[in-house]
């Protein structure tokens, strides 16, 4: 390597790293914005990253960058990301993501990710939920996988290039990014002063405990799904490093918000997914209107088809946003028994007819042929024939590990500044799913991967300004302090291994899991969270008990590793819940029948939950605050749950109607001449 | 009756250990994989001899075939376990054998470390030369019909198949393998990253290179992706053979 692939980064013979936990698009992200800001990193990734959750995401990143001419843009954009949230996320960081979506769409096209393309060679766009405009960038139907590739190899690339120190010289052995994969986060390292100096992880090929120092720590760790048992995320997602450093003193903001998708396969390891995108591409949504209709579905004329979501919405139709499309498939089936009759057993199963056999074949091969064969699979069935059986699924939590921002004069973000993107305890930052800034009571399709992408873009700098700024490194604190984490970490993990009960850990998270699914999703009811409650402490209790599965040492033990993750799912199963409980209202996502209203005098805020250490039972180990004080860099930072509205006034929030997302709501609606102004 | 699914699992405790065969039987359920069979096996890890073990060790993440972390060797076939569905492979009960795949080194039971073949991307350059990820205007136009091409070549999750079913990828040689190959075709042909496609080609030039393919055509089938690697191979193939004769004309 030359001197041009190496870059100033670094004091004397130290290098000062930051440490990135976690691997999909926020972390990767965060990664090659510190890089660029010349900032060291240790990349911490419990699998290789190119195996991240990302790979899962389908249909496509959000960005208005108006080529359809429809006078399309980001005000738009962000009008119907807060209308789609039910008003309850604070709308600058919002405003800032959907301002900065078009540029970032452009840096993922010169990162080489293969987006479809116009006849002009210009990027195609597909329409999402919640929206009548073209919005969606996409990568046939697995474009998550498409940009976590094109990210994960310019990481690989800072992996090649050295660290110079601020001499301009090669530190020797040492590149911008080192990665630890297959390595769990077990906890963070806090000084005297509660100040993140590092973290403690394990190396799940030998199961090596480590304490590694950190000038900042960015979680990037993803959602909690896998607290519902069975969910479409994948088996890694159990929130276990977010739980974690809840439990050491992050606040946990809006917890009772968890997305369930209204399509998904339903099987026995996991409910895939069926992306958005098939309705966007023109997909429809029915039942029979017999209920004891014994046709196939590909039989059953047009006349003796009920499309529900359409008759109800003709507004937005089968793109009504997934709470809504969720509540409305859950009805059809559980409430009124529509759902497709099985003759074999005599029921009318929990699915519903996800149909694109009116498609032509070509435009389902170019632009959804990787979720349909992800259908053909699993399912049995050729879905370009005959209708898919779909029912919902848990997909996605908005609620996460509490997270700031610096608000700028003009209702956006000051980028740069260390507070975006930090959490309440010094030195710590959150990007991605594990944090719950974006998306409010509900998050529309396709925005998920763009504030993944935007969370990382910001963090960056946030934390390049932090490591700056930090009056001590951690470079300058005693190794008694890091040795002392790690035995810490290492007699725990002693303890697992040694454990004997007669609780088997995965039969139990079954039980937790299907309580969860059951009672605390798409429609919550009082008396049931009561119970559920009871439930996550029974929960709670028997964990005690558990056998490890494995008490192997100094190799690869995934059956102690899972006690672990278990522990910390309880915790995040109760923020769900006990939040759930507490918020007698509707809104978004969160849908209580006896509440059917949404109640902006009393509930417009932010759910923030503080862990109380020590504490035994739910009613203790969860303190619900309203306001927030922290430090950053010495400075006194008050947060409360107040949600700032500043940018789009609360309505009531209705689909019924085209256009009602937001105020130049309907494609087309703008001149055509207006429309192709450049977005600047 | 409650049917039974019938695994047999090469198990290996560590790196560097004998192997050594074990069987279980597990409740059939519907639409089961071998993944959910695996996961019963961690809810009662007892060998159908009676004998409580400890759960087979493997490793998944998305169970829905685009992570690739799941693959294995399922009754001789190197394939993602999430996308084996227990009646198809294993119809009339018959059993379904299970082994790790064999050209990776084993870190436990079904788990291999793959981080050659990420190994390999590095030396491949398996990606564009950024300037930058900050605003620099669109990328440049491509052709939906480049686009076809590109898309199916960047669909690679880095699993391992190809390599597994290869003959030339064995302890005696040092080819790179059909995966890492294809990427160089795939950079190679996007706009910007053509403009370093010398570099890509004289990383596979030489010992463990493009030459070292024998054209067994095994990888292509064994992709699970459907990626044209036989044809990747030849075009890179064609393209450092230009490189080798002509190369030197130009420098």
């Amino acid at each position: 390597m030359g001197s041009d692939t190496s870059r100033a980064r670094s004091d004397s013979t130290r290098v000062r790293r930051v440490i990135v936990v976690g691997g999909g698009l926020a972390g990767l992200m965060t990664v090659i914005r510190l890089c660029e800001a010349d900032v060291p990193v240790d990349l911490v990734s419990l699998v290789p990253v190119k195996r991240s959750h990302s790979v899962c995401a389908q249909g496509g990143i959000n960005a208005s960058v108006n080529t359809k001419g429809e006078g399309d843009s980001p005000q738009v954009h962000l009008e119907e990301t807060a209308y789609g949230g039910d008003f309850l996320a604070n709308q600058p960081p919002i405003k800032a993501m959907c301002d900065a979506a078009p540029g970032i769409v452009e840096m993922l096209d010169r990162m080489g990710v293969p987006f479809n393309r116009t006849p002009e060679g210009l990027l195609d766009f597909r329409r999402f939920g919640g929206s009548l405009f073209h919005r969606t960038a996409f990568a046939g139907a697995t474009t998550g996988q498409q940009i976590l590739y094109a990210l994960d190899e310019q990481v690989r690339r800072w992996e090649t290039i050295d660290v110079e120190n601020d001499r301009g010289e090669r530190v020797p052995g040492e590149k911008m990014v080192r990665k630890l994969e297959w390595w769990d986060f077990l906890s963070l390292i806090l000084d005297d002063d509660g100040i993140c100096r590092g973290i403690v992880a394990q190396d799940l090929k030998t199961m090596a405990i480590r304490a590694l120092r950190g000038e900042a720590v960015c979680l990037a760790t993803g959602g909690p799904a896998i607290v519902f048992g069975r969910s479409t995320n994948s088996v890694i997602n159990t929130g276990t490093a977010a739980s974690a450093a809840h439990q050491q003193g992050a606040c946990y903001a809006n917890g009772e918000f968890v997305q369930v998708h209204p399509t998904a396969i339903p099987g026995a390891d996991k409910l895939r997914l069926i992306s958005e995108s098939v309705r966007g591409e023109g997909g429809r949504v029915w039942v029979p209107r017999d209920r004891r209709e014994q046709r196939p579905g590909r039989d059953v004329p047009e006349s003796a088809r009920d499309y529900f979501l359409e008759e109800k919405y003709p507004g937005y139709g089968n793109l009504v946003p997934r709470d809504i499309a969720s509540r409305e498939l859950f009805r059809k089936c559980f409430h009124d028994k529509r759902g497709v009759y099985d003759a074999k057993s005599g029921n009318n199963e929990n699915e519903v007819y996800l149909d694109v056999t009116h498609l032509p074949a070509d435009l389902l091969r170019k632009k959804l042929a990787g979720v349909l064969e992800i259908y053909e699979k699993f399912a049995g069935e050729d879905p370009y024939t005959n209708p898919m059986r779909v029912f919902p699924a848990v997909h996605y939590s908005m609620g996460g590990l509490w997270v700031d921002y610096e608000r700028s004069a003009a209702g956006s973000v000051v980028v740069g500044s260390p507070r975006n993107q930090a959490t309440n305890v010094p030195g710590l930052y959150a990007a991605g799913e594990c944090e719950y800034q974006y998306h409010g009571a509900n998050r529309l399709g396709a925005n998920s991967l763009l504030s993944c992408l935007w969370g990382g873009m910001v963090a960056g700098p946030a934390i390049a300004a932090y490591r700056r700024n930090v009056a001590k490194s951690a470079w300058d604190l005693p190794s008694s302090m890091f040795e002392k984490a790690e035995k810490r970490a290492a007699r725990e993990f002693d303890a697992v291994l040694g454990m004997e009960g007669d609780e088997n850990p995965y039969a139990l998270h079954q039980e937790l899991g299907e309580t969860m699914l059951v009672d605390c999703t798409i429609e919550r009811h009082n008396a049931t969270l009561d119970r559920v409650l009871a439930k996550i402490e029974e929960v709670a209790e028997r964990s005690s008990r558990v056998g490890v599965t494995d008490s192997a040492k100094g190799k690869m033990n995934q059956g102690a590793q899972y006690v672990r993750h278990l522990k910390n799912m309880i915790v995040l199963a109760r923020l769900v819940a006990q939040g759930a409980r507490n918020r007698d209202e509707s809104r978004g996502a969160h849908y209580k029948p006896d509440f059917a209203q949404r109640e902006d005098a009393d509930w417009l805020r932010t759910t923030l939950a503080i862990h109380v250490p020590g504490a035994t039972g739910m009613h203790d180990s969860i303190r619900y605050v309203r306001s927030l004080d922290y430090s950053i860099l010495g400075a006194p930072v008050r947060a409360t749950d107040e949600v700032d509205v500043s940018l789009v006034k609360p309505r009531a929030r209705k689909y019924e109607t085209a256009g009602a997302a937001s105020a130049t709501g309907n494609p087309g609606a703008v001149p055509a001449s207006s429309a192709n102004t450049e977005k600047d | 009756m409650q049917k039974t699914v019938k695994l047999r699992v090469k198990r290996q405790d560590g790196p560097s250990q004998p192997s050594y065969w074990q069987e279980f039987g597990v409740p059939w359920q519907p639409h089961m994989n071998v993944i959910s069979a695996l996961m019963e096996i961690q809810k009662n890890p007892v060998t159908s001899a009676g004998k409580r073990v400890p759960p087979v060790v493997w490793e998944c993440s998305c169970l829905e075939e685009v992570c690739g972390a799941c693959t294995m060797i399922i009754n001789g076939r190197v394939r993602q376990s999430c996308s084996a569905m227990v009646d198809r492979i294993a119809p009339n009960g018959r059993t379904v054998t299970l082994e790790p795949m064999s050209k990776f080194s084993v870190v436990r039971d079904l788990v291999v470390d793959r981080s050659s073949m990420f190994d390999a991307l590095k030396r491949v350059r398996a990606w564009i030369d950024l300037d930058g990820s900050h605003e620099l205007g669109p990328g440049p136009r491509q052709s939906q019909s480049d686009q076809e091409v590109t898309y199916s070549l960047s669909r690679c999750m880095t699993c391992g198949c190809c390599l597994e079913a290869c003959p030339q990828v064995n302890g005696g040689s040092s080819f790179i393998g059909p995966a890492s190959i294809s990427l160089v075709r795939l950079y190679n042909l996007h706009p910007s990253g053509r403009m370093h496609a010398d570099e890509r080609l004289d990383a596979v030039m030489g010992a463990g290179g493009v030459e070292e393919c024998g054209k067994a055509q095994n990888c292509v089938e064994a992709c699970p992706k459907e990626i044209p690697l036989v044809d990747s191979i030849s075009a890179v193939g064609r393209e450092a053979t230009k490189r080798m004769l002509f190369g030197w004309l130009l420098k």
